[in-house]
């Protein structure tokens, strides 16, 4: 907990404490406890319908719990306005970019609602950070020409506009070949080394887990199974955690 | 459709609260009007000039045989300006822009895009509901207006080209002229701007609780759709009703 608490790098802490949360009287969320460090990228794992986007969701402030709390820094995420202290950012699995607006618009989009940058500023601010993420090109482009990959890396940009202590990733990897995997993968290191923003990603891609993460928290059926380094992770001796590492399509003959 | 009632409500309350934000959403408002002119002008004059026609074909020969001849211009002039274009403008803005704003909204609200709103700090009030409510509430009324001018000229063209009517273009227009006050049609204007407010909340509100992918969206719009025509005749009635007094 004192680790979350101390900020450095430019990053915040998150504390998750007791988390709780039903739909229509189904747990979904059953006590969720973990901490993440500053700066550090923070890997959780799990199946599908284990509850991580549900979590995700919880953190960004989407979804308000049943029960626990999640501190920032220490501070407790309780009303918009201690939320609005901390500038936080999620990239969507789909990326959810605005289909109506071009990429320049989408990613300078914060800064032009806010109205706090002169459009000046907005177009030089969001030609940096769409070249941060290899897409200087595709500025006046629709969300529509783009493919899965170059849409989040759009949502990446998006994010990197409002200059955040925390972005959150859920499944960045999902419908992507694996090159460009290996793209959003680079892309989350390559944040931590120059911002060293602190990084929650949710996936269920093995290669990216145990390539970026600095630590792994595995999740099943609404619960942490284990915390660790991808190492402490990998030799976790817990039969659902063994399985989900090492389940492999098997051809018969 | 009624169980829902209570959150259009809401939905217009919040929308009146963020009605300070007008001018900071203008070029939002500017691009929805534009939409809505566009999308439905064309339709406008051909249904208003088909609808006067009706209504001429309809009344006029049973008034000229009656010798009232001289009603015609003032009651297809009355029927139009008062009923029949606010309602009928309404009820083809409801289809027309209505279903467009529920599938839109629809579709950001299902393929995560007003939660990328919120998660930016961004209220999907301000930034998707106010600029289209406020531009559907003074599209409407335009189009009423010029929808009742086609419409008279559509019934004074049949009145004066149907033989069992024969009543020039300046004698149906003196007629109107007689029977149609500026408050009849200033009643249609007004009427036509509740049921803006209507088919705008009604529609935004199907789009924010869209759920269940594409098969959602298109079960919202046809709600959009639904639920505006019938809250339309409904306080279509209560309007009249309160106007006459």
């Amino acid at each position: 907990m004192n680790d979350a608490n101390h900020n450095f790098a430019g990053g915040v802490g998150l504390l998750v404490r007791g988390l709780r949360k039903s739909f229509d009287g189904q747990e979904v969320l059953r006590g969720i406890d973990f901490a993440v460090r500053p700066g550090e990228v923070f890997v959780i794992m799990g199946p599908s319908g284990s509850g991580k986007s549900v979590l995700l969701k919880h953190l960004i402030g989407l979804e308000e719990p049943d029960a626990g709390e999640i501190l920032i820094n220490g501070d407790p995420i309780t009303t918009p306005e201690i939320a609005a202290k901390y500038r936080m950012a999620l990239v969507f699995q789909s990326g959810a970019l605005l289909n109506s607006l071009t990429v320049g618009e989408n990613v300078g989009l914060y800064l032009t609602e806010h109205r706090l940058k002169t459009p000046e500023e907005i177009e030089t601010i969001v030609a940096e950070k769409l070249a941060d993420v290899g897409l200087k090109d595709a500025l006046h482009k629709m969300p529509g020409e783009l493919s899965g990959g170059m849409k989040k890396r759009v949502a990446i940009a998006r994010a990197l506009v409002i200059e955040p202590q925390l972005i959150l990733y859920d499944e960045p990897t999902s419908e992507l070949d694996p090159v460009s995997a290996v793209i959003i993968g680079s892309e989350i290191l390559d944040l931590k080394r120059r911002i060293g923003v602190t990084s929650l990603v949710v996936s269920h891609d093995r290669d990216l887990a145990f390539g970026v993460a600095d630590r792994i928290a595995v999740m099943a059926e609404g619960r942490i199974l284990t915390i660790g380094t991808p190492a402490e992770v990998r030799n976790f001796n817990d039969p659902q955690v063994q399985e989900f590492l090492h389940a492999e399509f098997k051809r018969e003959n | 459709m009624f169980e829902n009632v209570g959150e259009i409500l809401l939905l217009f309350w919040r929308t009146l609260l963020a009605l300070p934000q007008t001018w900071r959403q203008r070029h939002k408002v500017m691009d929805q009007f534009f939409e809505i002119g566009n999308a439905s002008l064309l339709m406008v004059c051909v249904l208003s000039f088909f609808i006067g026609a009706v209504i001429a074909l309809q009344t006029g020969p049973i008034l000229v045989e009656r010798s009232l001849a001289s009603a015609v211009g003032g009651v297809v002039g009355v029927a139009i300006a008062k009923e029949l274009a606010p309602v009928m403008m309404a009820i083809l803005i409801a289809g027309r822009i209505g279903s467009a704003m529920a599938a839109e909204i629809g579709s950001m609200r299902v393929y995560q895009e007003i939660d990328a709103l919120r998660t930016m700090n961004i209220n999907p009030i301000h930034y998707l509901v106010l600029p289209r409510i406020l531009a559907i509430a003074v599209a409407l009324p335009m189009l009423v207006v010029f929808a009742v001018l086609i419409g008279w000229f559509g019934g004074a063209m049949v009145a004066d080209l149907n033989h069992r009517m024969d009543i020039p273009f300046r004698v149906f227009f003196s007629n109107l002229q007689d029977i149609v006050e500026l408050k009849d049609v200033a009643n249609g204007v007004f009427k036509s701007f509740c049921f803006a407010l209507i088919v705008g909340t009604v529609s935004c509100h199907q789009g924010l609780t869209t759920i269940g992918g594409p098969r959602g969206i298109g079960r919202s719009v046809t709600k959009a759709v639904v639920n505006s025509i019938v809250l339309i005749v409904i306080f279509d009635y209560i309007l009249t009703r309160f106007l006459l007094k």
